[in-house]
């Protein structure tokens, strides 16, 4: 059984039918990658998939870990091990850091069954993950995102996601913004985080991130819909065509 | 206490005859025992509280404040020290863990020596009740009291004037600084319902010295109470003073204080006002700047619930150039609550390469909840740079999405969001027993809004 099961999902935001008719499906061990231009409802499916109320599921199922994800509460979601990298991580003042991740682990743990872990326990933990990431120590004791850099917001998505150990991460334009090392960083720490037991959905406009977390499977996003699947080739493919070629196929 | 209906609701001048009243029988008594120099503020105050009368909302600095349920009660002052039914445990729990040095605690507003315990004070420092005061240093005490804080245009301060008995004193010769904060602890609400204090604090610093302070207002009893407290700060040249008050007085109290502040050439004064009692509380902060290079420093945070008012009135006076002034107050609403903010800042003419901001954030838990946020800004000098903002919302939604995604439920993340807006101000605070307190009580105080609003 798919890890992921996404069944012709429609989905809109204030009266406008954004995703027209979605089907996806992702096994555990694999990554995905959905390519698309700007407006093409790419984060709105991420949105959809991490329980945003603002986005409105008109019709379709999708079925996590045999689950009905679509009526999970957010935090549930992110109990039973989904996890979403912000494309615009929120700015939080006066919530700590480090304060704000242990409070998730520890729901997260509560959720498994699993004791809470004390202060010293996880820290351990932190500095372990940071080192995959290259975290400066005082990004852990600032508050969440408050006066981050672009690239520093971006590490600390793919922090939370090494600490909180998802089985399916979506990334929603994990590289924009990014310079060339902070990339590269991403997508190592993203790299090492692959199992076989996890999955991941990469969202992106660009080729850039796949020279760097080479997908199982690559489709485009069109207008609401998925026009084209392939393997990583098609990556390519898109970045030297782009996506024109593509606006007249119907929907897969 | 008894509630006045409509029908029996008193004028204007009857509102006043028990306050003349009592202080005809104070002149005829207990006023005696005070210098004749006191007793001339005192008439001074009581004929211009006569002349004023208690405001009302048709005044504009108390438009939306209106003070009726206290002008219509004859709350009586409490002129003369009654015996203390207080023990040492009572006040206890009062006091701020980890805090050290000097206590001084007042009961209605007059000290209260056995409940207090004061450190040897070294290198001239003068640390007690201002009652003593004014006979022992009574050169010092006349020189400042009724020097900064003004009755001519506050009926609140005039009444004050004319009723004060005690209070805290506090002298800080030049180029001392006194390590340890010092604790003012106001107790109202212990005995009977309908007594008013009118506690008056003298705080000098003079050039060069240093000092932390700490005024807490609480009840003890669930009594009506009217605590209406003026505090005179005068912070000498480069000195350095952080001032931080805690009103935390029982719902069937009324709250009404002043504390102005004259600050001289190079000094720094940092004032934190952390209001969640009382049913109506009203905070008159003002600052002149009487000299050049000042950094001003004026933090709060008010927190309410119910039907409780909260009001503050500020004024920053750059009447000298050169001086920064930075005001950084949050609320936080709840029930049918309501918030008051009002920014006064002066630019005098001449008073050029001011440096002023003025921030007031707003967060309302609830649909009945309202706040009034108004800044007003009087600028007669052109080389100066003054902001300000104002903000009123809810908590806002993706902070909220963010932090569920990540496995924190609703009420928590919720929980978490107040309490980080709410810790932008208490982080501030530089006297960390202090904090630490205020970061725990408040915190506990937020949960229960939270839930309040959660049903």
């Amino acid at each position: 059984m798919a890890l992921l099961e996404i069944r012709n999902l429609n989905a809109g935001i204030a009266g406008k039918h954004i995703l027209k008719g979605i089907n996806l499906s992702i096994n555990a061990g694999e990554v995905h990658a959905i390519m698309g231009p700007n407006g093409s409802g790419k984060s709105t499916l991420s949105q959809v998939l991490a329980g945003r109320k603002t986005f409105n599921v008109i019709s379709g199922e999708v079925v996590y870990n045999g689950k009905n994800l679509l009526e999970l509460e957010p935090e549930e979601r992110a109990h039973e091990g989904v996890f979403l990298a912000f494309q615009y991580p929120v700015e939080i003042p006066g919530v700590n850091n480090t304060y704000f991740l242990k409070a998730a682990y520890n729901e997260i743990r509560k959720h498994r069954g699993e004791p809470e872990l004390d202060a010293m326990d996880f820290l351990a933990l932190v500095k372990e993950k940071m080192k995959l990431l290259h975290l400066e120590q005082d990004l852990m004791n600032r508050p969440l995102n408050e006066g981050f850099s672009g690239g520093e917001k971006k590490r600390n998505e793919i922090f939370q996601m090494a600490v909180l150990d998802p089985k399916l991460a979506i990334l929603d334009e994990t590289d924009s913004g990014l310079d060339i090392d902070a990339l590269r960083d991403v997508a190592d720490g993203v790299n090492k985080l692959r199992r076989p037991d996890n999955a991941a959905l990469v969202i992106t406009h660009y080729q850039r991130l796949l020279n760097y977390v080479i997908p199982d499977f690559v489709h485009v996003l069109l207008n609401g819909c998925i026009v084209k699947s392939g393997g990583k080739e098609l990556a390519l493919e898109l970045e030297e065509k782009g996506y024109d070629w593509l606006a007249c196929q119907p929907c897969v | 206490m008894t509630t006045t209906t409509p029908s029996s609701k008193p004028s204007p001048a009857d509102e006043l005859k028990a306050h003349l009243a009592a202080f005809d029988a104070f002149e005829k008594d207990g006023a005696r025992r005070f210098p004749a120099w006191v007793n001339e503020l005192r008439r001074a105050g009581i004929s211009r509280f006569a002349a004023l009368g208690f405001p009302t909302p048709r005044h504009e600095d108390w438009k939306y404040t209106n003070v009726a349920p206290i002008a219509q009660v004859p709350f009586k002052p409490a002129v003369n020290p009654s015996p203390v039914a207080l023990t040492a445990a009572d006040v206890a729990r009062f006091a701020f863990a980890g805090l050290g040095g000097s206590r001084l605690v007042f009961v209605n507003g007059h000290f209260a020596p056995e409940l207090s315990a004061i450190s040897k004070s070294s290198g001239g420092v003068k640390l007690g009740s201002l009652a003593a005061a004014m006979s022992s240093d009574g050169d010092i005490v006349r020189q400042h009291l009724g020097r900064y804080a003004s009755a001519t245009d506050h009926a609140f301060r005039a009444l004050n004037a004319a009723f004060f008995a005690d209070g805290a004193f506090i002298f800080v010769p030049k180029g001392v600084a006194v390590e340890e904060p010092v604790h003012l602890l106001f107790v109202a609400g212990a005995g009977e319902d309908g007594t008013a204090a009118h506690p008056r604090n003298l705080i000098v610093a003079e050039a060069g010295s240093q000092l932390k302070v700490v005024e807490s207002y609480v009840s003890a009893g669930g009594a009506a109470s009217f605590t209406n407290a003026v505090t005179e700060i005068a912070v000498g040249e480069g000195a350095n003073v952080e001032h931080c008050k805690l009103q935390d007085e029982g719902l069937n109290a009324f709250h009404v204080a002043t504390i102005q502040s004259s600050l001289a050439r190079d000094s720094r004064f940092t004032s934190h006002s952390i209001s969640c009692g009382a049913r109506i509380a009203r905070h008159d902060i003002n600052t002149v700047m009487t000299g050049e290079g000042v950094e001003c420093v004026l933090n709060g945070l008010y927190i309410a619930s119910g039907s409780q008012l909260v009001d503050h009135h500020m004024v920053v006076d750059h009447a000298q150039p050169r001086c920064a002034s930075h005001e950084f107050f949050h609320g936080i609403l709840g029930g049918k609550s309501r918030g008051v903010f009002n920014g006064k800042i002066f630019v005098r003419p001449g008073a050029q390469q001011t440096d002023a901001k003025q921030t007031n954030r707003n967060l309302l838990l609830t649909d009945e909840a309202t706040v009034d946020t108004k800044p007003q800004l009087e600028i007669f000098a052109d080389d100066v740079r003054c902001t300000h903002g104002a903000t009123v919302g809810r908590l806002d939604e993706d902070a909220i999405f963010y932090l569920r995604s990540r496995g924190i439920p609703h009420s928590a993340a919720r929980r978490m969001l107040t309490q980080a807006f709410a810790s932008n101000i208490l982080a501030r605070i530089g006297i960390e027993p202090v904090r630490r307190h205020l970061d725990e009580f408040l915190q506990n105080r937020l949960d229960a809004e939270i839930r309040a609003v959660e049903g």
